[in-house]
């Protein structure tokens, strides 16, 4: 069998961070291979790669080799792969809502036919006669009934596309790509994500029915079962490396799942704590939470945390992890019912949940958890003046002014105490790096004193340095201030090593709660779902 | 030496300029220049800085009026007619009552000051249905503003002989003098007069005694929470801060110091202007904020206070200058250059 596509020795570094580690990837005529692994594994970068797109190149380009139907190519740009045959079906629909479904099959291909006044221009100048010509609509509805027909979406050509539904957005998208005459490699991102589980299946078998024809498909997902029904290689992904190639034969959603997550936990000893945690005393108590958070949607969690208890919540993203912590602070609209020490959190009511003294800090920090702009001290104290009005100082009754005084001593000792590298209180924290920043976030939640703490992606974005130090912060609060903390992270490993059990959410429900040594393949499972 | 004098160079000027800022060190220069001019042609120096000095104090209030609305995210208030309209009717009722002096001033400015809170309360809920396109629907809610005024001022039932036309009995006069003893009022507090240079004392003093507050609301809870929601609503929302209800508080608050300005700008001005006056209010104001520094999602109180100053004293220099350098009125024209492109400037440069 022939290889429409060959990657050999791909290396890509970002800012001396090694993000692909020299990784082989082949694709054969009509035939189907998975590409698996873990957020940040380097699927994303080694599709970029492929795609030519501008981020590789503006950051130092790669080295390695591509090959497309046996001879080397460079794409520089994502037009000179699409001009290789190679498509792309995306996650994120890029349809245009006011055009056709022929239309935006046939965008840029569009079929035209001569004018006069086409002619007349023509005769001058080739190009500029063609660009006048008009669309041939006859013939391009013809196509995009037959693309349509192709991936099996029945679907009159002249809808708009805007009103139609979301499973049906992904395969107009998927017929764009096959009404391409030259196309020969399709790849598919996480095209499932949004589809319900009769468009799943007839996605896979649109996929099989494509590779009857000699395209070869680039399949990109986190659903294993999916992998396991349609796949005829499957490679593995972790840390920039390809760890396996399997044979469909020699697959297994265990082993995929092994091979996934595995990798050598530095085990570290957490200090002692001086006092207990028992199943009887509970700081949270979720029942049935249901988050409406875009892109991260959570359908009805229900899990408790023990007071005093680190909480790990992993899972992989779009998954519903993210959600669940922002739904408890109500920054997203939620239901269901949450209890915090035996009674009822408000949902919906942000400034409610602060003063039931749950604090939470943001994956979003430059978005939500900081005001750029302002000073260190500011974004410190801001919370809590609003909140419990602290650092207020009364001048007359009914007048009371911010207490410069108090927050700069307070923001000094945090900033010692943290360790947060700036040039005083009074810096804005856009000019802080990242690390820095979250410090402040920390910094923020402290002296809002709460005694339930949700952390979400505490070290994204933070150099290799800072992220041990956070964490130590982290386990420090719960310790020495018998803090109970939720931490929502995308790194397994992170969670694993400061928590005492750990929920994994997947398709927005808890599929388990496992505790940190638990074996690898239990927690490649329960994050497939 | 060079190197020297290079590295003075980049400690000083350079960390100055920076901090400055190039269109208000031009503007700056501009000024400058303008005296240096006007002083060789043999001009009344005394007199055009007097002139400034007057304007100043009258206008900064409504330069001052902008900020709780830049601090709260609703960008520049274009709509500030609306305040000024409210401030007219509170000026108008003692007037109408010939109530004269000080008891006219506060009153007037107590009435305005609610007229204005109430009208910003109502300005600000048609903000909050339009997000994001504040400034735009402003404009045209103070020009609405004013045309629907010029109806209520047609129709208004003030009787006092003095204030309405002589002919039919009802409607109000396009200008009418302030009540005996309210014109100048506040010019004339603790009037200062150095040779020809006369200092209006009290309404600087009044217009800085306003600064000083607005500075002081900006540090209290409220205050602090309408400067985090204007700077980044999700921040306040997970702070528990209500983004809507801080909006209203700062169209309010905006709407309010419009009205208490225009009661300061008739009484220092000695007239009281209705109709189509005040028609573009919001235009020479919002060019001064931005040349005093600020943006359409940042200002300062001193950026107020500088902005004032610089347009101001350009107008009333430039005007005069203009008109002795050049044959021919081109004053007017000069001044809408500088307002409109000043504007023009700091909208193209957007929000970072």
């Amino acid at each position: 069998m022939p290889h429409i596509l060959e990657l050999t020795g791909i290396a890509k570094e970002y800012y001396g961070n090694r993000v692909l580690k020299g990784v082989d990837l082949a694709v054969g005529e009509g035939e189907i291979v998975c590409l698996v692994g873990e957020n940040g594994a380097g699927k994303s970068t080694l599709m970029n790669i492929l795609f030519g797109m501008p981020v590789v190149h503006s950051t130092g380009g790669f080295s390695g080799s591509v090959k497309i139907g046996g001879k080397s190519v460079e794409i520089d740009s994502p037009f000179k792969a699409m001009a290789c045959g190679v498509g792309m079906v995306h996650q994120e629909f890029m349809l245009l809502p006011g055009f056709t479904v022929s239309e935006n099959i046939k965008l840029n291909r569009e079929l035209t036919r001569p004018t006069a006044l086409s002619r007349a221009v023509g005769g001058l100048d080739e190009a500029a006669g063609r660009r006048l010509e008009r669309l041939d609509h006859a013939a391009m509805d013809a196509d995009a009934r037959a693309a349509l027909a192709r991936v099996g979406l029945e679907v009159s050509e002249d809808t708009t596309v805007g009103t139609l539904p979301v499973g049906h957005k992904q395969f107009i998208e998927i017929a764009r790509e096959v009404d391409r005459k030259n196309a020969r490699l399709l790849v598919f991102d996480e095209p499932s994500a949004v589809l319900t589980e009769s468009e799943a299946e007839r996605l896979l078998e649109t996929m099989r029915a494509l590779a009857s024809d000699g395209i070869g498909i680039l399949f990109i997902t986190h659903r294993l079962d999916e992998v396991m029904a349609v796949a005829d290689r499957i490679v593995v992904l972790r840390d920039g490396e390809r760890v396996a190639e399997l044979k469909k034969s020699e697959a297994s959603v265990q082993r995929i799942a092994e091979l996934m997550v595995g990798r050598k936990i530095e085990k570290r000893e957490l200090p002692p704590r001086s006092f207990e945690v028992s199943d009887k005393e509970m700081a949270l108590d979720l029942q049935d939470l249901k988050v409406e958070m875009p892109g991260e949607p959570v359908t009805g969690v229900s899990f408790t945390v023990r007071r005093g208890e680190i909480f790990g919540i992993g899972g992989l993203a779009g998954y519903g992890k993210l959600g669940v912590a922002n739904g408890v602070a109500g920054i997203y609209p939620s239901g269901g019912r949450v209890l915090k020490d035996g009674e009822d959190l408000p949902l919906n009511d942000p400034a409610g949940a602060l003063r039931r003294r749950v604090a939470f800090l943001s994956e979003d920090r430059r978005g939500v958890g900081l005001l750029l702009d302002e000073s260190i001290e500011l974004n410190i104290g801001l919370t809590s003046l609003q909140v419990q009005g602290k650092f207020l100082q009364s001048w007359l009754p009914g007048l009371s002014l911010l207490d410069r005084g108090n927050l700069r001593g307070h923001a000094r000792e945090m900033i010692e105490w943290l360790d947060i590298r700036c040039v005083g209180p009074d810096q804005p924290v856009r000019r802080l790096s990242g690390g820095n920043q979250q410090k402040v976030c920390i910094a923020k939640a402290i002296t809002l004193d709460p005694d339930l703490l949700f952390v979400s992606e505490p070290t994204r974005g933070v150099d290799v340095g800072a992220k041990q130090r956070i964490l130590d912060e982290l386990v420090a609060l719960n310790r020495e201030r018998r803090m109970t903390i939720v931490v929502t992270s995308s790194e397994l490993a992170e969670l694993r090593s400061v928590c005492d059990r750990i929920a994994i959410v997947a398709r927005g429900k808890v599929s388990r709660v496992l505790a940190p040594d638990a074996p690898d393949v239990d927690f490649g499972l329960a994050m497939a779902g | 030496m060079r190197e020297r004098v290079l590295s003075l160079y980049e400690k000083w000027v350079v960390k100055h300029v920076a901090e400055i800022g190039i269109p208000r060190l031009l503007i700056g220069c501009f000024v400058a220049a303008l005296l240096c001019v006007a002083y060789l042609y043999d001009m009344n120096l005394s007199l055009l800085l007097s002139d400034s000095l007057v304007r100043v104090g009258r206008n900064g209030i409504l330069v001052l009026a902008l900020l709780p609305a830049v601090q709260g995210g609703l960008g520049l208030n274009f709509g500030l007619p609306v305040g000024v309209a409210a401030g007219l009717v509170g000026l108008l009722v003692p007037m109408n009552l010939d109530v004269g002096g000080w008891k006219c001033f506060l009153v007037a400015t107590a009435l305005a000051a609610i007229f204005g809170w109430l009208a910003g309360l109502a300005y600000g809920w048609l903000l909050n249905r339009v997000k994001g396109q504040e400034m735009m629907v402003g404009t045209y809610v103070g020009f609405s503003a004013v045309s629907g005024m010029c109806i209520f001022w047609l129709l208004a039932p003030f009787h006092n002989r003095k204030l309405i036309w002589p002919i039919g009995g009802i409607g109000l006069r396009t200008t009418l003098p302030c009540t005996s003893g309210m014109s100048h009022i506040l010019d004339n507090l603790g009037k200062l007069e150095l040779g020809q240079l006369a200092i209006p004392t009290g309404l600087l003093l009044y217009f800085l005694l306003l600064c000083g507050l607005v500075a002081l609301f900006f540090r209290t809870r409220t205050g602090l929470a309408i400067r985090a929601a204007g700077e980044n609503p999700l921040y306040a929302k997970a702070c528990g801060i209500s983004e809507d209800r801080t909006r209203l508080q700062a169209a309010a608050l905006s709407t309010m110091l419009a009205a208490i300005g225009i009661v300061a700008f008739s009484s220092s001005y000695g007239f009281v202007q209705l109709y189509q006056a005040p028609l573009m209010v919001a235009f020479p104001a919002v060019a001064a904020l931005l040349i005093g520094g600020g943006s359409v999602s940042r200002a300062s109180v001193s950026h107020v206070v500088i902005g004032t100053l610089l347009f101001q004293t350009l107008l009333t220099i430039a005007l005069p200058v203009a008109n002795k350098v050049v044959t021919g009125d081109i004053s007017e024209v000069a001044r809408v250059i500088v307002a409109n492109g000043m504007i023009l400037y700091a909208l193209t440069r957007g929000p970072r």
